[in-house]
C-alpha cells in the first residue's frame, strides 16, 4: 500500500493521510494508491500540511507499517527516548520501529 | 566575554523582527515552503525527522551563567526539557514549533544569543579551542580573533550565498583541541618577530570527501588578517563550483586546482583587497581583546588538593586539566554517561552547570565539539565541591577522551538526513566498555560516529570511526581505524565490510584487544595502529 505523510506546518508534527484529514498516529492512514501526489499537492496549497510526501506501506491488523526504518521512526518517535515517543508506556513499541 | 555594542543588539533585535514576520507571512499562506526554506535556515531553524529544529549559535563555544540558563529555560518553556549540544559548539533543540520560534530567538537576543548563520551556505559560526585563555600551552587567547572573524563575517553581503557552508576554526597552541585543519579554513595564531599572526590553512574538511587542510601561508600579520580572510574567501566564491552540491564545499576547490595555484590566486586577489582599506585598526582588536582579559584569579593560591576520596581521586585525573594560572584548574564535564545520549543535558543539568559557573568559574562556560561542557577557572580548593554538585546533577562521569567520550550525531533518531541510527551504537559501546578501570586501561581513545556521510559525527577524525549506512532499508556500520582530529591529524582508513548495530560493537571490541595485545610502552590506540598497521585488527574483525 501506499500512504501519504508530511508535517503539520506550525507545530512540525508528523502526519499521516487519513482520508478526509491528517492525524498524528500511522495506525489512522489510509492507502492513497495513486492518488497520493495529486493529495498532496492540495492539501500543501491549503497549507494543511508541510513537506508531503508518498511512501511504500505495509498493511497490518495493527494498521500500516511504514516500509523504510526512517518512516517507522517518524511515525513512532525516537528509539533512544521511548519516553518522547508516541507509545511511551508500550515496550513492544520499539520493536515495532527496529 | 565579549558583550554586544550597540550595533550588535540591534542588527539581532532587526533580525529577530524580520524573522517574526516571515513566520507569520509563511503561516499565514503569503509565501510557499519553497520561497520560506531558505529564510527559516538563515535563522537556524530546520525541519527534522519529528519537528522544526533549532540549532543556537554559541560563538566560539563560550557562553556566561546567564545564557546558559536561558538555553535551560528554552528547553523548558518551547522544548521538550532538554537540549544537544553539538560538534559545532552550538546546542540545538529537537521539538521546536514554527510558531513559537520567532519568541525563542527574541528571548535569546535578551542574553546576546542568536540563531543567525547556524545554517544556510555561508560562513557559520567560528570554533575554537575550548579552554582559550585557560591552557597553560597557549600562545594567546584566540578568542579575539574568532570575535573579529565573527564580526567580519556576520551578514557580510558577499558570503551570505556561498557555493556551500563555510567553516573556520581558531587556535592558539599546538595541540589541537578543534580539529583546526578539519575545517574549511583553519587558523593557527603564531608569533613572529614579536608579532602575533596567523598560519592559514584551507581546504580541509570531513563530509563525503575528507581532506586535511593544506598550509597556504605560514604568517599573515594581524595588519592583514581580514583581507586575507578576505581573499581566501573571494576566491572560493568565484571558482568554486555550485554546479554540484556534492563537490561545492572549498576543500574540493584547492584539491582539484592544487594549493599552490589556490594560494596564487589568493595573493593576487589580497593584492586588490588590500587597497580597499578594510582591515580593522589595531584600537579595534584592542577593544575586543579588552572583553577577553583574565578574569581577576587570586595569587598565592595553593595547587594541592585532597584526593582522599578516591572516586573523586578518580575524576579529578580523568576531567581536570592543567590551567595557566597557578591555583586554579580546567574541569570538563562529561556530557556522555554510560548507556546516555552523548551531548544530550536536560533543563536542570543545564541550570546546574550555570550554577556550578558562577559560582565558581568566572562566570565562564565552554561548549567542546566533542559535546562536552567545561569550566575554564575553576581554584583547586573549590573541586571537591564541584564534583560533589555534578555527582548530584549526574555529570561527575569520569571518561573524558576515553572509549565512552563518544562523539556520535542525532543519526536517524533526529535527523532527516541519516540514513542509519548512531546513538544506539554509542550507548552500546559506550555499555559493553561500562567499566572504568578497563577504560582507563585502554587509554585515550576517540571514537566517533555519524549516521550518514555528512560526518556530523567526525567519524573520519575518529581513532576509532563508524559510519553508518543503509543497505537496502537496514541499518549498517562501517568500521574505520587510525583518524584524528588532532595535532597529528588523519584520516580513518576503512577496515572493509559493514557491520549490523551488535556486530560493530562486537568488532570493536576485537579492536581493543588487539590493540592490548599488540601495544608498546605508553602507546596510544592510534599509535598502534600507526605501527602496526590494519592488518592484524581485520585479522581479529574478520578472521
Amino acid at each position: 500500500m501506499k500512504i501519504l505523510t508530511g508535517n503539520d506546518l506550525a507545530s512540525g508534527d508528523v502526519t499521516w493521510w487519513t482520508g478526509n484529514g491528517w492525524s498524528r498516529h500511522v495506525e489512522d492512514a489510509v492507502d492513497v494508491g495513486e492518488q497520493g501526489e495529486a493529495i498532496a499537492q492540495a492539501e500543501e496549497g491549503a497549507r494543511r500540511v508541510n513537506g508531503p510526501y508518498v511512501i511504500d506501506a505495509t498493511a497490518t491488523p495493527d494498521g500500516p507499517r511504514p516500509a523504510h526504518i526512517k518512516d517507522r521512526i517518524r511515525a513512532l518517535g525516537p528509539t533512544v527516548r521511548p519516553d518522547l515517543t508516541l507509545k511511551p508506556a508500550d515496550p513492544s513499541a520499539g520493536s515495532w520501529v527496529i | 566575554m565579549y558583550k554586544y555594542d550597540e550595533y550588535d543588539h540591534s542588527i539581532v533585535a532587526a533580525r529577530v523582527e524580520e524573522f517574526r514576520d516571515q513566520v507569520n507571512r509563511r503561516l499565514a499562506g503569503q509565501i510557499t515552503e519553497d520561497q520560506f526554506k531558505p529564510l527559516r535556515l538563515m535563522n537556524g531553524l530546520y525541519l527534522q525527522l519529528h519537528a522544526y529544529m533549532l540549532r543556537v549559535a554559541v560563538p566560539y563555544g563560550t557562553l556566561n551563567a546567564t545564557q546558559m540558563r536561558m538555553l535551560a529555560h528554552i528547553a523548558r518553556k518551547y522544548d521538550r526539557d532538554y537540549g544537544h549540544f553539538t560538534t559545532r559548539q552550538n546546542i540545538q533543540y529537537n521539538w521546536i514549533k514554527l510558531e513559537d520560534a520567532p519568541d525563542i530567538l527574541a528571548e535569546l537576543a535578551t542574553v546576546e544569543m542568536h540563531a543567525i548563520q547556524t545554517s544556510g551556505n555561508c560562513i557559520r559560526n567560528i570554533s575554537s579551542d575550548q579552554y582559550a585563555g585557560a591552557a597553560a600551552d597557549e600562545l594567546t587567547d584566540p578568542r579575539p580573533w574568532a570575535e573579529l572573524l565573527r564580526q567580519w563575517s556576520t551578514f557580510h553581503p558577499e558570503f551570505s550565498y556561498l557555493p556551500r557552508k563555510f567553516k573556520i576554526a581558531v587556535i592558539a597552541a599546538d595541540e589541537d583541541r578543534a580539529a583546526m585543519r578539519l575545517h574549511d579554513i583553519g587558523l593557527q595564531i603564531v608569533e613572529r618577530d614579536g608579532q602575533h599572526g596567523v598560519a592559514v590553512y584551507v581546504g580541509g574538511g570531513m563530509g563525503r570527501t575528507p581532506m586535511i587542510a593544506p598550509l597556504i601561508k605560514d604568517f599573515v600579520p594581524f595588519d592583514d588578517f581580514v583581507s586575507y580572510m578576505e581573499a581566501c574567501l573571494r576566491v572560493y566564491n568565484r571558482y568554486g563550483r555550485r554546479d554540484n552540491m556534492y563537490k561545492a564545499r572549498i576543500k574540493i576547490l584547492v584539491h582539484e586546482i592544487g594549493a599552490d595555484k589556490y594560494r596564487q590566486e589568493v595573493e593576487a586577489e589580497f593584492a586588490q583587497v588590500k587597497k580597499l582599506g578594510i582591515d580593522p585598526p589595531r584600537a579595534e582588536f584592542d577593544r575586543i581583546a579588552a572583553q577577553f582579559v583574565d578574569p581577576a584569579f587570586e595569587a598565592g593560591l595553593s595547587d594541592e588538593i585532597d584526593r582522599s576520596d578516591p572516586d573523586f581521586a578518580v575524576w579529578l585525573d580523568q576531567q581536570v586539566v592543567a590551567h595557566k594560572q597557578p591555583g586554579y584548574a580546567i574541569v570538563n564535564i562529561s556530557l556522555k554517561p554510560i548507556g546516555g545520549i552523548p551531548g544530550d543535558a536536560s533543563s536542570a543539568q543545564i541550570d546546574v552547570m550555570a550554577d556550578l559557573a558562577e559560582r565558581y568559574s568566572f562566570d565562564e562556560l565552554r561548549v567542546t565539539h566533542a559535546q562536552n561542557i567545561v569550566l575554564p577557572h575553576v581554584r583547586k580548593a573549590d573541586l571537591y565541591a564541584v564534583w560533589q554538585t555534578l555527582r548530584e546533577a549526574e555529570l561527575a562521569d569520569a571518561n573524558l577522551d576515553l572509549i565512552s567520550d563518544i562523539i556520535a550525531c542525532p543519526g536517524l533518531d533526529y535527523c532527516s538526513l541519516a540514513n542509519a541510527r548512531s546513538i544506539p551504537v554509542a550507548q552500546k559501546i559506550a555499555t559493553r566498555f561500562a567499566d572504568l578501570g578497563r577504560q582507563r586501561e585502554l587509554g585515550e581513545l576517540k571514537l566517533k560516529i555519524s549516521g550518514c556521510i555528512n560526518a556530523c559525527g567526525h567519524h573520519h577524525a575518529g581513532h576509532i570511526g563508524i559510519l553508518g549506512v543503509d543497505r537496502k532499508g537496514v541499518e549498517n556500520y562501517q568500521l574505520s581505524f587510525g583518524g584524528s582530529g588532532a595535532e597529528d591529524v588523519s584520516l580513518a582508513q576503512i577496515t572493509g565490510p559493514g557491520f549490523s548495530e551488535d556486530g560493530v560493537v562486537d568488532a570493536v571490541e576485537k579492536a581493543t584487544n588487539v590493540y592490548l595485545a599488540q601495544r608498546t610502552q605508553g602507546e596510544r590506540f592510534v599509535d598502534t595502529y600507526r605501527r602496526i598497521g590494519m592488518a592484524p585488527f581485520k585479522e581479529a574483525i574478520y578472521g
